[in-house]
């Protein structure tokens, strides 16, 4: 397979950055897309030039560190799946591919494609937990039995990746669907109901402060999101905003 | 939480944002339903129109909860605009919206800034003239002038023409603004499939039969 | 020096109860005069790094990930075991022990196992307290499934998810402590190196990942919580960035080094596709309650497919050999993983390996599915006799279970797993040697501690499926915070250690000077290239069969590429800014050390044992053969300037409470 691809290059966070164009050869399609950049900056390295900068760990779609803005979408057009699971099966010989770091204020660039996410661990630590001890003596697992379509619900919330395509691909760059699946899975939870009109106070004025931008329910992160995180918890989001507002 | 914190967050904007909305909707329901009796019996038109014309509740309760109804929905439309643009300093060189959203959705402040222009050309067409002959010159009441004034603006080719393209762009914005308003106030349950579809058929069957009543009276007069 | 792992007097099932009951502790008012250092925030380092932050301590936590949440816990999939017995199927702590020690063929140490026995079943109290979306039923309890070498169902699970749920858990934790003040969390940062003054372990130079800074960090104490160092054979299902320079670097300062050899071959991964491979994908060993294990009876079958002209649907039962069932009627398909894995190598050896390499053998749910489909249709009065109908119903509960790996299954075979057998074949995916603690979690630097997969002593020579998540969390809520209160009791009136030490500024200098020599170098090949290189020497000569001939050999041969790449190596860029490359270049440069000691220590241990199998060492049926005589100790190495020189230490197992016996699952 034959490629152009076209790549945002930038020294640091404070260099003004460009596109370079990138020919390559050799791709196979079984190669996943982050192995095919492994083949490009291997060449670079034995041409003497820099290597192409992204972030990237597990190869396996779950530790959320890929973040890749390829041909217009956050993680390329396959659907469920973030850029590691991204295979080269999905493009034809001689297509040309952009690459871009995720774009947003809250989401500065630090290198090439590697971008500071630090935004959103801020935003959990606002209250992104429930303040039980680690070292307390809990009362049994079983002691609260919890509805299975409930803890459903709150797993399919929790499977978040934390990846942050939301906000890429969200026109406003807003991080709703990031904050409210968190906000979600407690809420959901009889462990997390108890301090849930805190939590979304503190993570929501979190998120405002970080600069993310506003939802505007176009819709864009619930299709780009690897994990499938719906837009109900958004909803369920701006339910517990309000009671929380109106309550304190 | 101090109540200054709540009307600044994001979530309680876009929630004014839907509220306001969902007003302009009833608005636009009665309006649309005033409008539709023009094209059956001229006589109920005008008698509606006089009532709403010259009731003090909807002449100064309603009619300035309505203008600063519009008025705000605008004004924040533009100020969230704004700032989540700001959001993202520099764009994408390659971005791909429609493989993840409708057109409407991502250019609401397109269709909102033509339904803008239109009810400002509106205003000047309808409310301007009606205000300076009600309390500037302060004309005799007139119940049977409305139907003729209607079918007189729809006489010039080019309004029409202006008023079926606002048309077209406030479908767009329906399309997407009326449901979008229900998942901002947290509507978002078993219920929401068929409001989705009461959402898209509203934001069909209102703007066209704004755009038929046009075409019917510039046809038949 | 002799090796002392203080464990306590007693009975087994009490040493832990009245240890915490004698051992001294600090008081609320002294914690806060004393900080901690954890390096690393997988499970063990951030349920550590928040229950010390909860006592009081000052944390600091470091990770190269660009958040704590990254760390490759988050990849395990299956569950976690805790002795709950809500199935009320005969499990308790004595039967997760036993089980543990058995799994493990007889080469853990006992008192340490049956610790993580007991604290097992808080831990599952503290995740659900937490907001952890483990796995329900329709009563509103928690479920259980069951995984190899056990006999019961212990295993919670959140769908194929359970280390993801349970790092967010832990890192919910963290976080709380983080808005506390109480932690402080360094990102993008990576140990260099372990500062020891008069003897104690009090602090670190990291470098900052992002500014290529090195920067100075004192303690009281160091806890390393790096995970395992599987990346020594380059292809594993560890994350791209998981290394061993943290557990490396204390081992060159003092620390023994246990048991490297032990290294568990996960027998269910995605088989290598080609050279461009850059990691290998781990399906959950969860798949094998379902799935069955076969490869093509006759090897002309197995020619044929794997030439293309035979599919697997088209081999009559009469024609599949299921040799798991075959071989251990028991167990069957749940034999423990070292098992497992060697037995699809000697099937493949034999030739009849199934995919285009010949190193794959299938992974088949037609039988689940049709039995679930009957059940479903029973259950809801349908016509048991339609097979589409009952296909249907099937693959709809067997999606349930196992949905998203069958999704990453097809997304990167590009086939589909509900209708044509899955290919598998072993991949190496964890290691149960790391840094020698004593029963503190102790190592021989007073004042470093080393929790979670980065050290050694709860799995012996193999690792039961669900177990590490229930260490990397025992060690973290539930041991450390305990024990390491009896190291600093006496600390309380040292005060701030002071980073301007000469013990600091000669590391930091050390640590800028290896990094100038990587950089200056000015070689012809990247980094990846030895670590390929490496990778390939360790597969096939330190894998999972080894020889006294081959190991010899790779002791050689990783010498010279280890001499080759000090020489050859080309790290592009500069030192002070963002620079993977060289991040990569430091990481293999361990590599290339411990991958010796291995070498070494696999070459000493002539028995054959869990994870470590010695082909002198085996019965005729292919069994390991373990000796118990001489061998029933841990190797723990002490470095001495070299790996080739490293000194070893024993430290005996005495088994009280568990008679030794030849591992069956026949």
């Amino acid at each position: 397979m034959k490629l152009t691809l076209k790549i945002w290059r930038q020294k640091n966070a404070k260099a003004k950055g460009e596109i370079v164009e990138y020919p390559l050869d050799g791709i196979e399609e079984d190669m996943s897309f982050l192995e095919m950049l492994d083949v490009l900056n291997e060449g670079l390295i034995n041409k003497g030039d820099l290597p192409v900068s992204f972030d990237h760990d597990c190869r396996e779609g779950i530790c959320g560190s890929c973040s890749l803005y390829i041909n217009g979408e956050a993680h390329g057009p396959d659907r469920g799946v973030p850029t590691c699971q991204l295979h080269m099966r999905m493009f034809k010989d001689g297509d040309t591919i952009y690459i871009e770091p995720f774009r947003a204020k809250a989401f500065p660039v630090i290198k090439d494609l590697v971008v500071d996410r630090s935004a959103f661990d801020r935003i959990q630590h606002a209250g992104g937990f429930v303040s039980i001890n680690t070292s307390g003596k809990p009362t049994d697992a079983n002691a609260i039995p919890i509805p299975k379509h409930d803890a459903d619900r709150a797993f399919d919330a929790a499977t978040c990746i934390g990846c942050g395509a939301c906000v890429a691909s969200c026109k406003n760059s807003s991080a709703m669907l990031f904050v409210s699946a968190k906000v979600s899975q407690y809420a959901l939870l009889p462990q997390g109901k108890v301090e849930a009109a805190d939590r979304v106070l503190n993570m929501v004025a979190q998120m405002d402060a970080e600069g993310f931008g506003n939802c505007t329910n176009t819709g864009a992160c619930e299709v780009e999101c690897p994990k499938g995180i719906s837009l109900e918890n958004i909803a369920r989001m701006n339910r517990e905003y309000l009671s929380a507002s109106l309550k304190g | 939480m101090a109540k200054s914190a709540l009307l600044k967050s994001s979530i309680a904007k876009k929630v004014a944002m839907a509220l306001s909305g969902l007003f302009l909707i009833l608005f636009l329901a009665q309006h649309f339903f005033i409008n539709s009796t023009s094209v059956f019996s001229p006589d109920t038109f005008n008698s509606i129109s006089h009532f709403m014309g010259n009731n003090p509740l909807v002449q100064f309760v309603i009619q300035p909860i309505l203008i600063v109804g519009v008025i705000f929905h605008f004004v924040m439309g533009f100020v969230l605009d704004f700032k989540n643009r700001s959001a993202r300093p520099i764009n994408y060189i390659k971005n791909n919206g429609a493989a993840n959203s409708s057109w409407a959705s991502r250019n609401m402040i397109v269709s909102g800034a033509v339904v803008l222009a239109f009810i400002l050309l509106h205003f000047y067409d309808f409310w301007v003239p009606e205000m300076v002959y009600k309390y500037v010159e302060v004309n005799p009441l007139n119940e049977t002038r409305y139907f003729a004034e209607l079918t007189h603006k729809f006489v010039s080719p080019v309004r029409t023409g202006i008023y079926c393209v606002s048309f077209l762009l406030l479908s767009l914005h329906l399309w997407h603004g009326f449901n979008s308003s229900f998942q901002s106030v947290g509507f978002n349950n078993k219920y929401s499939r068929s409001l989705h579809t009461l959402g898209y058929a509203f934001a069909i069957v209102v703007p066209f039969g704004f755009i038929f009543i046009a075409l019917f009276h510039h046809f038949n007069h | 020096m002799a090796l002392d792992s203080k464990i306590p007097n007693g009975p087994i099932a009490d040493k832990w109860t009245n240890y915490k009951d004698h051992i001294n502790l600090v008081n609320p008012a002294n914690k806060r005069n004393i900080d901690i250092i954890v390096v690393g925030t997988g499970l063990a380092g951030s349920s550590a790094a928040a229950t010390l932050a909860e006592l009081g301590y000052n944390v600091k936590t470091f990770c190269f990930q660009d958040s704590p949440r990254r760390a490759h816990s988050i990849a395990a999939q299956g569950g976690i075991n805790a002795a709950k017995n809500y199935q009320g199927d005969g499990d308790s702590t004595f039967r997760l022990f036993y089980d543990t020690v058995k799994g493990g063929d007889y080469r853990s140490r006992e008192a340490n196992v049956h610790r993580l026995a007991e604290v097992s079943v808080n831990i599952i109290d503290q995740c659900v307290m937490q907001g952890v979306p483990l796995a329900r039923e329709y009563g509103g309890l928690l479920d259980n499934r069951s995984f190899g070498g056990t006999l019961v169902a212990r295993t919670f699970y959140a769908k194929g998810q359970t280390g993801q749920q349970l790092l967010l858990g832990a890192y919910s934790a963290m976080n709380r402590q983080i808005g506390r003040g109480k932690i402080k969390s360094y990102t993008r940062h990576e140990m260099q190196d372990l500062v020891v003054v008069d003897g104690k372990a009090r602090g670190i130079i990291a470098r900052d990942l992002v500014t290529g800074e090195i920067e100075r960090h004192s303690a009281h104490a160091v806890v390393i919580a790096s995970g395992g160092y599987g990346n020594v054979f380059f292809l594993s299902t560890y994350a791209m960035g998981s290394n061993a320079t943290a557990a490396w670097k204390i081992h060159k300062k003092g620390a023994f080094f246990a048991n490297p050899c032990y290294t568990q071959i996960h027998p269910t991964c995605i088989p290598v596709s080609g050279d461009h491979q850059s990691k290998l994908t781990l399906m959950s060993e969860s798949l094998r309650n379902d799935g069955r294990i076969w490869v093509p009876a006759k090897l002309e079958d197995a020619k044929s497919i794997r030439e293309g002209k035979l599919k697997p649907t088209q081999i009559a039962e009469a024609d599949r050999d299921y040799y798991l069932e075959r071989r251990y009627p028991a167990f069957g398909n749940l034999v423990p993983r070292d098992i497992a894995s060697r037995a699809a190598k000697e099937r493949c050896d034999a030739g009849f390996g199934v995919n285009k390499t010949g190193e794959a053998v299938y992974l088949d749910f037609a039988a689940a599915i049709e039995r679930y489909g009957k059940e479903q249709a029973y259950v809801k009065g349908l016509d048991a006799n339609d097979a589409a109908l009952i296909t249907k119903l099937g693959a709809a509960l067997v999606a349930n279970k196992y949905g998203n790996l069958f999704q990453m299954y097809e997304k990167i075979v590009d086939e589909n797993p509900y209708t044509t057998p899955m290919m598998i074949y072993p991949a190496v995916h964890y290691t149960m040697g790391g840094t020698w603690v004593d029963y503190n979690l102790q190592t021989t630097i007073p004042g470093c501690f080393s929790i979670g997969e980065s050290n050694f002593s709860d799995h012996g020579a193999n690792r039961l499926g669900a177990s590490a998540l229930m260490q990397g969390l025992a060690d973290g809520y539930f041991v450390l915070p305990y024990t390491i209160g009896d190291y600093l009791a006496p600390d309380i009136k040292t005060g701030k250690i002071s980073t301007d030490l000469p013990e600091f500024i000669e590391a930091e200098k050390n640590v800028k000077a290896r990094i100038d020599q990587f950089i200056n170098n000015n070689g012809t090949h990247s980094v990846d290239y030895f670590h390929k290189k490496l990778g390939k020497i360790m597969w096939n000569k330190v894998g999972m069969a080894r020889n006294a001939k081959g190991l010899n050999e790779a002791i050689v041969e990783i010498a010279a590429l280890r001499e080759e790449f000090y020489k050859d190596v080309k790290v592009p860029g500069d030192a002070n800014s963002f620079n993977q490359e060289l991040d990569k270049a430091g990481r293999v440069a361990d590599f290339l050390e411990l991958g010796e000691l291995f070498a070494k220590d696999a070459l000493h241990r002539n028995e054959s044992c869990g994870g470590h199998f010695r082909e002198e060492y085996q019965s005729e049926d292919g069994e390991a053969q373990r000796d118990d005589e001489n061998f029933a100790y841990v190797a723990a190495w002490e470095y001495m300037g070299k790996p080739s020189e490293a000194v070893l230490h024993k430290e005996p197992l005495v088994y009280d409470n568990v008679k030794l016996v030849t591992r069956s699952y026949k």
